[in-house]
């Protein structure tokens, strides 16, 4: 009986860590708030002050530190994921909207959307140290993930550039359709996808092919207008089989089949849903609904929605940590 | 932050415009020699009374300055493309317009924003012929996409019918469906009068009496030469039946912005005042909307007027066209331009293109009511079997212009 109890109790303590420990971070633009989600019960545990606008949201790669665009304030706020104390700030150049963090967790690039560059910081040192003239309303950042690549999508130029992250320097652009807002490789980086908002469309452009365009991916739901089809946020699985994508005023999550890229189906989540997060073990998926001021929890094996969390005004980004 | 180390590494502009291919296609070749793509903005000051608020004085660079920024943003992208741009800026009077319009045209300019009354505009595109493609960003008279239409004029500027919807619209959603008309003695006040009659009658609203107010001019009434408008405001408008708003229709600006609070009943003014329909206002924040104004007044130090954001579309769709044709031929581009393929992103949340049938583009109307965008028409309750951009305006099958 003792015997039996024990093992029950370090079975349980055994999924409890790493349960306990993971957290979801929502950066609510309005509010200038940040929420923090429990990563099991995805319950509101706690919500602190994340600057001016805060936007692009990632973490590093062990989870302990938590990077924000705090947008008006013209910086990267950087706060401690276990205490949530803030740390020193990193300059970010002006009205940073979106950034991505190098694999090796350093460094960081960071879409100037006013400035039309790509500031390149180094996460430790805190210096600049790169500056990459982009096209105009430089907004989505992808990176490969072998780090060689980082890509920045220009809303209003409507290209994706490709920046070697060695020498910062870009080697190739592409011209996707209207208003390109987000990139995404695919986990063994052989696709890599950009969606466009006013387009409608995700371009799937081929890394072997100089980045020409191999697809373009189209969506349409029954009784809704096709001008709300707005592709913005994207996540592809780590299995690299299906991609989500947020289509914004369409309240949709597009399922696609990220190898024919067949749209499977289209969930139903939260009022303007803007960016997409998958949980620390893949399970679920986050989505920020801004208008609706909740985020939507998808379980990934389903493709449900299973339950939406009110939390601050207008969510715009989304990051799990383990 | 060691700034002066961190420009030192950041590669100079130079080595990027060296390095950045004009496609990817292309990435091997050697980058080609730019192609410059040319336009101008052409303005027409005439001289007039003052408007009624110094609020509404027109900035020295009032239209140019869209022009300018719209320049600036096609350049920033003709670097990854091998295309530059560059703009001639013109402001004439109507006496020396056909001479500017003539050194415009004899460089060899084939893409010419207007700023001008629509028969001024008509005149230029006459002028200017199969020589060069013109864009109305000025004038919003319905003549000028019917009887004055032209084979080579588009419009950025919305036409008065496309205002009038976008307000009856609202109107009609808010189920305030009776309305006092007053408008001005002007004929673009006239003519703005009828754009509303036609809207009442399109979406279902009662235009239960209409009045003019007539510009006798300042002088005439008072010794001082300044008019209390005003002050004759309540009294011209006692008496009038029962409705649910007022629709101000005063372009030539002489009495509308004074209608708040002196109506006679206590009645919401919309139209040339009040809650008024406009296709771009400084406050307008939604769609990435935000970038542009900032964009705008860092370069020019001021808010940005309809008129700036009329020319930045203008020359933008030549700029896009640019960069979706991999081209600077003329005809190339202004086929482009006018075709179905163009999706200017344009901060209203969805692609514009222009009407084949009468050269409009078509654009969501905002709806300013002072200091904020109350709404953005069209209302998504009104459909429409092509566009529901196309619920705002003339339509394909009511059109009265033949090219």
């Amino acid at each position: 009986m003792n015997r039996v109890f024990a093992a029950l109790m370090a079975s349980a303590a055994l999924f409890a860590t790493p349960a306990d420990a993971s957290k979801i971070f929502v950066s609510n633009e309005k509010g200038n708030t940040i929420t923090v989600l429990d990563g099991t019960s995805f319950e509101v545990i706690h919500t602190f002050n994340g600057g001016q606008r805060p936007r692009g949201i990632t973490a590093s790669p062990d989870g302990k530190t938590l990077y924000i665009c705090a947008s008006d304030d013209n910086l990267v706020r950087v706060f401690d994921t276990e205490t949530y104390e803030e740390l020193p700030s990193l300059p970010s150049g002006p009205d940073p909207e979106l950034f991505v963090l190098h694999p090796s967790g350093n460094p960081l690039f960071i879409a100037n959307e006013d400035d039309n560059i790509v500031t390149v910081v180094d996460v430790h040192t805190r210096q600049v140290l790169a500056e990459i003239p982009v096209g105009v309303e430089p907004e989505g950042m992808g990176v490969s993930p072998d780090g060689k690549v980082v890509v920045n999508t220009s809303e209003t130029t409507n290209m994706a550039h490709m920046i070697d992250t060695e020498t910062f320097e870009i080697f190739a652009n592409t011209l996707v359709d209207s208003r390109p807002r987000f990139a995404q490789f695919s986990p063994e980086g052989g696709k890599l996808f950009v969606t466009s908002e006013i387009g409608g469309t995700v371009s799937v452009l081929d890394p072997a092919d100089n980045y020409e365009i191999a697809h373009k991916i189209e969506f349409a739901v029954p009784g809704v207008l096709p001008e709300a089809l707005q592709p913005v946020g994207l996540r592809v699985t780590a299995d690299g089989k299906k991609a989500y994508v947020a289509l914004g005023p369409a309240n949709r999550v597009a399922v696609v089949d990220a190898e024919t890229y067949a749209v499977k189906d289209y969930l139903l989540v939260g009022q303007r849903v803007w960016q997409l997060a998958f949980s620390a073990d893949g399970k679920h998926l986050f989505t920020t609904n801004g208008n609706s001021n909740d985020v939507s929890v998808i379980e990934v094996a389903t493709d449900k929605v299973l339950k939406s969390v009110q939390v601050g005004e207008q969510p715009w980004g989304v990051v799990a940590v383990p | 932050m060691n700034f002066a180390a961190t420009a030192a590494r950041a590669p100079s502009l130079a080595v990027l415009l060296a390095l950045a291919p004009a496609s990817t296609a292309s990435a091997q070749a050697p980058a080609p020699e730019p192609v410059e793509i040319r336009a101008a903005v052409l303005r027409v000051d005439s001289p007039g009374p003052a408007p009624i608020s110094r609020l509404d004085l027109p900035p020295a660079d009032l239209g140019l300055a869209g022009a300018k920024l719209a320049t600036a943003d096609n350049a920033t992208t003709g670097r990854f493309m091998g295309q530059s741009f560059a703009l001639t800026e013109a402001v004439a009077s109507p006496e020396t317009v056909e001479a500017e319009m003539a050194k415009l045209l004899e460089a060899g300019i084939p893409f010419i924003v207007v700023l001008a009354d629509a028969e001024t505009t008509a005149k230029l595109a006459d002028q200017a012929g199969e020589a060069a493609l013109i864009f109305n960003a000025g004038a919003t008279d319905d003549s000028l996409r019917a009887g004055l239409c032209r084979a080579n004029l588009l419009h950025t500027a919305p036409s008065d019918a496309m205002l009038a919807d976008a307000l009856a619209q609202f109107l009609i959603w808010k189920r305030w469906d009776d309305w006092l008309l007053v408008s001005g003695s002007h004929p673009e006040d006239k003519a703005l009068a009828e754009a509303y009659r036609r809207a009442a009658k399109k979406f279902g609203a009662r235009i239960v009496e209409e009045r003019t107010f007539e510009d006798a001019g300042g002088a005439r009434r008072t010794d001082s030469g300044h008019a209390q408008i005003q002050a004759q405001l309540p009294v011209f408008m006692q008496g009038a039946k029962a409705h649910e708003v007022v629709v101000a229709a005063d372009r030539a600006d002489v009495f509308a912005s004074w209608l708040p609070y002196h109506t006679w009943e206590p009645r919401l003014v919309t139209g040339s005042a009040g809650l008024r329909p406009v296709s771009w206002h400084p406050a307008h924040e939604a769609w990435g909307a935000t970038q542009w104004q900032t964009r705008f007044e860092r370069q020019s130090a001021r808010p940005a007027r309809p008129e700036d954001y009329q020319a930045w579309a203008a020359l933008r769709a030549v700029g896009e066209a640019a960069s979706r044709t991999k081209s600077g031929d003329f005809a190339t581009l202004s086929a482009y331009v006018r075709g179905d393929q163009l999706q200017l992103a344009a901060f209203k949340g969805q692609a514009l293109s222009f009407r084949p049938w009468d050269g409009q583009l078509r654009q969501p109307i905002l709806l300013a009511s002072g200091p904020v965008t109350a709404s953005v028409s069209p209302q998504e309750q009104f459909l429409h079997q092509v566009s529901q951009l196309d619920s705002l305006g003339i339509d394909r099958p009511e059109t009265a212009c033949k090219f």
